[in-house]
């Protein structure tokens, strides 16, 4: 299953597939969201912005509209 | 006997305790200040080695790689550029943390690469078995191509082991360990054959660090033939991080363990309660309370005891001193002006020192988590709540605290709105006006009126902030790349060292920053209020008597002493600068006194009290034994005849020093951080005239 990271469930987690380039700044990628590393969406913020996510073991929260161009897989003993 | 020295640069990642480490190093051997010409914090500290050996410690800021993207970073990579710069290290230290060793080390093998000695520091061990971390430092060492130190900062273990490495650098090992230049062969080969002196990764950070910051002097570098577009320098930059994680993936592979069934987790149940949709908010603004209950209510002890200290001060020197010129220049001038700013530190201090419990606790990431999207809707960001709430202490540190925000029109906005919260300058002048206008009583038993009063102040700022900052969303046109990441970094509780050293650093530099200013327009307006133009000034004890056989009053002669000075002081050069300004300040219910403190406030608001101090004892020299608080409560309107300071004048004072912008300093800073004159002049107009218009609106309805 193919989503990106604003259509996890809180608690699910995913393997980063690819993201937009254009889109996601360099510093995300120096913390750790690189494509097959494992995220998994911790908490969403009242309101429904920023997202908490585990990325590489780091924890780091981003808004929706970055999170939105970083595209997971499900595995398939999480779904 | 000569004693070597040895030039250290402390790096690494944000919330690694790379600082705990420093403080651990040098101790209170540290000295605070700015590198030249931009406002960056920079931190020396002092090391003693051996008996004949001693290092300099460069605390850089915090970074997560050497692609700066904000001007603290660059600070780090123009120094490590740099071999001709006195400061550059013959040893970096990169200290990362147990817990996020992966993501730490990244900025480790960019150091590497620059071929300096690095040691690798590996800090809050004391943490990995608690989390069922377990390391194989000999396979590390082999594979990083470095020495590593396991240290606890927070138990001050292995310090020893670093220094020892420290004493031993030369035997580190300077190759890089990996190379980077595979991911475009071609690219780097042609770098090599143009520059073959330079070294290939320091070519590549000069290339590609506009990139993301433009600040970067490139003059040495000529153009070569073979140049690559922003685009396949940026994708070349993804290119460059994810090799550089597969190898440190694949080093920890082999050099890490982690036993997840033995690590406890404290940290989400923490998430879970102080990032509640309604519990964190109310978690949250308890917080604030409790800061400002307790700046009012714990410093006001030892504030009440400096003011009436400093009082007996003047009248004992007053007394000892003799007559003249110069005792009067101490007992008037110099301490009451001294007084205006010791009275401060006990709030300032209180200030500093929760402000820095909530930054080290790591609570503060978690507002910014909390707050992000509401604060999207005035054009702010999450990020702003730092500079917002760090601008209780002084608003210079809280707007260098923006350069962590991304995007840059939420950034401009921080800037420009931070100033309208109640900065500890502001409070002395509310806290006088308040104990004055507002009654010492306890509301259901907990709640002291005056402290409540000062947190309505308090919100006003804020209130007013989110206002300009709204107003400033909906009407600049700046269309900028928006992002937003924050790292939520793992509780930790407060150390004290650290907590300690920042308070005293802060407070030292604000009394010393603050008190000169003050102390040198103290001085003047002795001078200003002592001396006076004309006959008038010179024949006043005449003038007055006149004036009182003409009206047959007799009165004793401490009340004609008084009046001879009240005489002399609206004579003098001060009195008739105040007299020309008083129809401007007369709708605000100001007299000319209040006047002279409001136009020396533009120097810096926390004069006010000193300069009001400084009038009051040149006037009333017999009675030099009375605090500034009952001088201030005794003075009369002219106008009216009431007293001068009634609810209506009081409001207004109070609304004046809430919004006006009455700082250079600040002004000074908004100017380096924007780089144009054009922001600081709309804050300064803005505010001020807003603080004019609400003011009079106040003063008029009320009196």
């Amino acid at each position: 299953m193919v989503l990106n990271i604003t259509q996890l469930q809180i608690g699910q987690k995913g393997i980063i597939e690819d993201f937009d380039i254009d889109k996601v700044p360099l510093k995300l990628l120096e913390m750790g969201c690189l494509p097959g590393n494992e995220v998994q969406l911790l908490q969403v913020a009242p309101f429904g912005d920023p997202l908490y996510l585990i990325v590489n073991d780091s924890h780091l929260a981003v808004r929706v509209e970055t999170a939105r161009n970083i595209i997971v897989t499900i595995p398939n003993s999480e779904q | 006997m000569k004693v070597g020295n040895i030039n250290i640069a402390l790096i690494g990642n944000p919330n690694t305790g790379k600082t705990s480490v420093f403080n651990q190093l040098t101790g209170l051997n540290q000295q605070v200040g700015n590198y030249p010409g931009i406002t960056v914090e920079k931190k020396v500290g002092v090391c003693k080695l051996a008996s004949n050996l001693k290092a300099t410690i460069l605390d850089l800021p915090g970074t997560y790689s050497l692609n700066a993207s904000s001007l603290d970073e660059n600070v780090v990579i123009e120094l490590l550029l740099n071999k001709n710069d006195k400061d550059y290290p013959d040893v970096a230290i990169v200290v990362t943390e147990v817990e996020n060793l992966k993501r730490n080390l990244l900025l480790f093998t960019q150091i590497k690469d620059l071929e300096i000695p690095t040691i690798l520091v590996i800090n809050m061990a004391d943490r990995m078995s608690y989390k069922g971390i377990s390391l194989d430092i000999p396979y590390l060492e082999k594979a990083l191509k470095t020495k590593i130190a396991l240290t606890s900062s927070r138990k001050g273990e292995g310090i020893d082991e670093l220094k020892n490495l420290i004493i031993n650098y030369r035997n580190i090992p300077t190759e890089p360990c990996l190379n980077a230049s595979e991911i475009d062969v071609e690219y780097f080969g042609n770098l090599r054959r143009a520059f073959p002196n330079q070294s290939l990764y320091k070519l590549w950070l000069v290339i590609t660090q506009d990139v993301n910051f433009v600040n970067l002097d490139r003059k040495e570098l000529p153009n070569p033939s073979f140049t690559k577009s922003k685009d396949q320098l940026k994708r070349l930059q993804h290119k460059e991080t994810i090799k550089r994680y597969q190898f440190i993936n694949d080093t920890l592979k082999v050099g890490q363990t982690i036993d997840l069934a033995t690590a406890k987790d404290l940290r989400s149940k923490f998430d879970r309660v102080l990032m509640h949709k309604f519990f964190g908010y109310v978690i949250f603004l308890f917080v604030l309370m409790v800061i400002f209950q307790s700046i009012f209510d714990w410093a006001s002890v030892p504030m009440e005891f400096i003011d009436s200290s400093f009082a007996s001060l003047s009248a004992w020197t007053a007394s000892v001193l003799p007559n003249g010129i110069l005792t009067d220049l101490i007992t008037q001038g110099i301490i009451p002006g001294l007084g205006g700013i010791i009275i401060f530190i006990p709030q300032i201090a209180f200030l500093f020192l929760f402000i820095s419990i909530l930054e080290e606790s790591g609570y503060m990431s978690r507002v910014v988590f909390l707050m992000d999207k509401s604060m999207r809707k005035f054009g702010l960001s999450g990020k702003s709540v730092v500079p917002l709430i760090s601008g209780t202490a002084c608003a210079i540190p809280a707007i260098m605290s923006t350069r962590n925000i991304e995007n840059w029109k939420e950034r401009l906005i921080s800037i420009l709105v931070t100033p309208f919260t109640t900065c500890s300058a502001r409070l002395p002048v509310y806290a006088i006006i308040i104990s004055m206008i507002v009654p010492n009583k306890r509301i259901f038993y907990i709640f002291n009126m005056q402290g409540f009063a000062l947190m309505l102040m308090y919100l006003i700022g804020f209130a007013m902030a989110l206002f300009s900052a709204w107003i400033l969303h909906k009407t600049l046109k700046i269309e900028s790349k928006s992002y937003f990441v924050i790292e939520m970094p793992n509780y930790k509780l407060p150390m004290f060292k650290n907590v300690a050293i920042n308070v005293i650093e802060k407070t030292k530099s604000f009394v010393f920053g603050a008190g000169k200013i003050i102390m040198a327009l103290s001085i003047v307006l002795w001078f200003l209020a002592s001396y006076g133009p004309g006959s008038d000034f010179k024949n006043a004890e005449a003038n007055v008597m006149k004036e009182l056989s003409d009206s047959n009053t007799k009165l004793n002669p401490s009340v004609i002493e008084k009046k001879v000075n009240t005489y002399k002081l609206e004579n003098s050069y001060i009195g008739i600068i105040g007299k020309s300004i008083e129809p401007v300040i007369t709708p605000l219910g100001y007299d000319w006194k209040i006047g002279i403190a409001i136009v020396s406030s533009f120097a810096a608001r926390e004069v006010f009290v000193g300069t009001l101090a400084t009038i009051y004892s040149i006037e009333d020299s017999e009675n030099q034994e009375a605090t500034i608080k009952q001088k201030l409560a005794e003075e009369i309107n002219p106008v009216t005849g009431d007293k001068l300071f009634n609810v209506a004048s009081g409001v207004s004072l109070l609304l004046f020093y809430a919004f006006a912008m009455q700082c250079m300093s600040t002004l000074a800073i908004t100017k380096k951080e924007t780089n144009s004159w054009r922001w600081p002049l709309i804050q300064l107009i803005f505010m001020s005239g807003f603080a004019y218009l609400t003011a009079l609106i106040a003063y008029q309805i009320l009196k």
